[in-house]
């Protein structure tokens, strides 16, 4: 037998497999990426419609609510990450393969922000623009949220590991992600905010590049060990 | 001292010790909040600000120490159980979360009443550590609910503990960017009672408070452990033997 | 200690049921240890504390001298897993889920054609997973056991499914793999013939 001399694999092998993987996936199913998506622009235009704002108005509270749209398309989608894998033994044969499972869980992690997270960036500016914000903001806007939402993406990967093959584990996905998310969310939407009154807002941008590589460096971690404990 | 903790450890040996624990940890836990009470609440003079209302730091500052301080020990604890595989740690995250919990709602009930008078309105948004506790109740009804959602007690340990670690990361985060928030919302810097220039018969008394709800803390957590061991180890032949002795088993 | 793959005084509890206690077993290359028992014995349990799944209440399993959590990645570059759930992707046709696991496991393709003639899935390739048969999901399951080229095979149920045609399959292969010196463990409620050497665990 050949196994006695066989090397370990590469490192990047199965981190580009599994995102390779998700995304033909997605590219065959792909109302799981479409409906976050549409999730994050009816919720976003509910607020005009039930609080019939001033436009001084939806211009001051538009960042918080892209921000608060944007956490609740995320947190929905983030629930299907692992559960396909879990159910069909595939999440077995990812734990069991020779690759380091943070490696691999990093990957699950950068298909859903790329599902997820990308798609969101880029359908915000149509629903800044119906908030009449100015264009120099929308850039700000992107920016917060490309970083934010990787940050969400790494977070929520913990939670749904945690989460899958539970009853019930929507709902409590939400309950362990939301409180811990929240320092995205307040600089996030902060930034935006201070970014269209016209005041300084260069830190809120460092602190969200800050936490997404504090999270890409930790996040991978805990969720390996979360997928293990909750696949026993 | 390693074998000493390490007796400690097993389960039998604990439950031994903590029931000679228990009864000093609560005589000198109530003797200091009796101390504290009395004269924070009768002798310590009034705020010149805030007359008589200030007094109910006497509660919500011990409150807000032991809810975080309770995190603390609940992430040690789950860390501890997670890397050496040690129950007992495990038991005492559980039984610490709870306590914690109460502790927290305790804080944000006090601090909500003393805010009334202050600010003219039962909750500010504005204020970083009411906002803070507020996120913290959330941390400790997650960790909970996971514990609740998962039917096997090992896997619910080591599912919580993982979720409690990540917590334990995210707090000082979560605190700092609260307060940054708040930096920027004007008319919101009411409180600065807190600082070191308090007069000493106003300190004296909110330090007793503190070290008695500690002790106090201390002593519902081993009982709750206590009884948590007690139900985790119940297929154990010591606890057989404790439950019916041996005498009475023939 | 000359074994290749041990288990040594494992203890497994689910719940408060205690499904087997001061089980030992001590395995070397080219032989098979067959798990008995009926439903609910603990079989699966048992081959998922193998394969590091799960966590022993006490004992370890020890490979190639190691216990498999001190050096669980080797461990596991030696070992490929068959269980009820085959683990592909139903919207990914059999090569597309063939060609992510030979990626996880950096193994070649070279193979494929080969192996997939062997297990006679080859009309069957361009067809989205899910709309296999139970039995020819188990015969794309088999042909992952043989391109992983792995020393330890662990098969749950490995004859579910299966018709006799198949079963006989699933036996020569395991015998085949034995004879080239490779490891298998095996659980079933069904008892077998394979000509190798065997030993064997009943739960109860």
């Amino acid at each position: 037998m050949s196994g006695q001399d066989r090397q370990l694999p590469g490192l990047m092998e199965g981190f580009i497999a599994i995102v390779r993987r998700d995304l033909l996936l997605a590219w065959k199913r792909p109302g799981d990426v479409l409906n976050p998506l549409f999730f994050f622009a009816m919720v976003a235009s509910l607020f005009p419609l039930a609080a019939a704002p001033s436009p001084e108005q939806l211009m001051l509270n538009g960042p918080g609510v892209v921000w608060v749209a944007a956490l609740l398309a995320t947190l929905l989608s983030l629930n299907s990450l692992f559960l396909s894998d879990f159910e069909d033994g595939s999440l077995d044969q990812i734990i069991l393969s020779p690759q380091p499972l943070p490696l691999l869980g990093l990957g699950k992690a950068a298909a859903h922000w790329l599902l997820s997270g990308l798609p969101l960036v880029l359908v915000s500016p149509l629903i800044a623009v119906s908030y009449r914000m100015p264009a120099d903001i929308v850039g700000v806007m992107m920016l917060t949220l490309a970083l934010g939402t990787v940050s969400l993406s790494l977070l929520g990967a913990i939670g749904a590991a945690l989460t899958v093959g539970l009853n019930r584990g929507n709902a409590l996905l939400s309950l362990l992600i939301m409180p811990l998310a929240m320092p995205v969310l307040i600089f996030g939407a902060r930034t935006v905010s201070l970014a269209a009154t016209g005041d300084p807002y260069a830190a809120g941008i460092y602190f969200l590049a800050a936490y997404c590589m504090l999270a890409l460096t930790l996040a991978p971690f805990a969720t390996a060990a979360a997928l293990k404990i909750s696949n026993e | 001292m390693w074998s000493f903790l390490h007796k400690l450890a097993s389960p039998p040996h604990f439950y031994g010790i903590s029931a000679r624990m228990i009864p000093w940890f609560y005589a000198a836990g109530l003797l200091a909040v009796a101390y504290g009470s009395v004269a924070g609440l009768f002798y310590a003079p009034a705020d010149e600000e805030m007359n008589d209302g200030f007094r109910i730091i006497y509660v919500h500052v011990p409150a807000a120490f032991i809810s975080m301080s309770a995190y603390m020990v609940m992430a040690i604890g789950a860390g501890i159980g997670l890397i050496w595989r040690m129950k007992l740690a495990h038991a005492v995250a559980a039984g610490a979360a709870p306590l914690g919990a109460w502790f927290t709602f305790l804080a944000l009930i006090t601090g909500s009443i003393w805010g009334r008078p202050m600010w003219g309105t039962w909750w500010e948004w504005g204020d970083p550590r009411l906002t803070s506790e507020l996120l913290l109740l959330f941390l400790y009804f997650g960790y909970m609910a996971l514990r609740a959602a998962i039917d096997d007690t090992a896997k619910a340990d080591k599912a919580s503990a993982v979720l409690a670690l990540v917590g334990a990361v995210n707090i000082p985060i979560i605190h700092f960017s609260v307060e940054w928030w708040t930096s920027l919302h004007q008319g919101s810097t009411l409180l600065k009672s807190g600082g070191p220039a308090m007069h000493p018969d106003m300190l004296y008394p909110l330090l007793a408070m503190i070290l008695g709800f500690a002790l106090l803390f201390a002593a519902l957590l081993l009982a709750r452990v206590r009884t948590e061991v007690l139900h985790r180890e119940r297929r154990t032949r010591w606890v057989r033997d404790l439950i019916m002795p041996a005498g009475e088993a023939a | 200690m000359t074994e290749l793959l041990s288990g040594n005084d494992l203890c497994l509890l689910r719940g408060d049921r205690c499904l087997f206690q001061r089980l030992n077993f001590a395995l070397n290359c080219g032989e098979l240890l067959f798990v008995e028992g009926v439903n609910g014995s603990g079989k699966t349990s048992l081959l998922r504390g193998i394969a590091g799944l799960l966590d022993f209440e006490s004992g370890y399993i020890t490979w190639d001298g190691q216990k498999i959590l001190d050096a669980y990645q080797g461990f596991r570059s030696d070992l490929v897993w068959l269980s009820h759930r085959v683990g592909f992707k139903g919207e990914l046709n059999l090569l597309e889920n063939l060609q992510f696991e030979s990626a996880l496991r950096s193994c070649s393709m070279e193979k494929t054609a080969a192996v997939i003639e062997r297990l006679s899935l080859a009309p069957l390739t361009s067809l989205p997973f899910r709309y296999l048969s139970a039995g020819q999901q188990r015969r794309v399951a088999l042909a992952r056991m043989l391109l992983a080229n792995a020393r330890l095979w662990i098969m749950d149920e490995p004859f579910t499914y299966l018709d006799k045609a198949g079963q006989a399959l699933v036996a020569e292969l395991i015998s085949e793999h034995l004879a080239g010196g490779g490891l298998c463990v095996a659980a079933s409620h069904q008892a077998v013939d394979i000509a190798a050497p065997t030993q064997r665990v009943t739960l109860q």
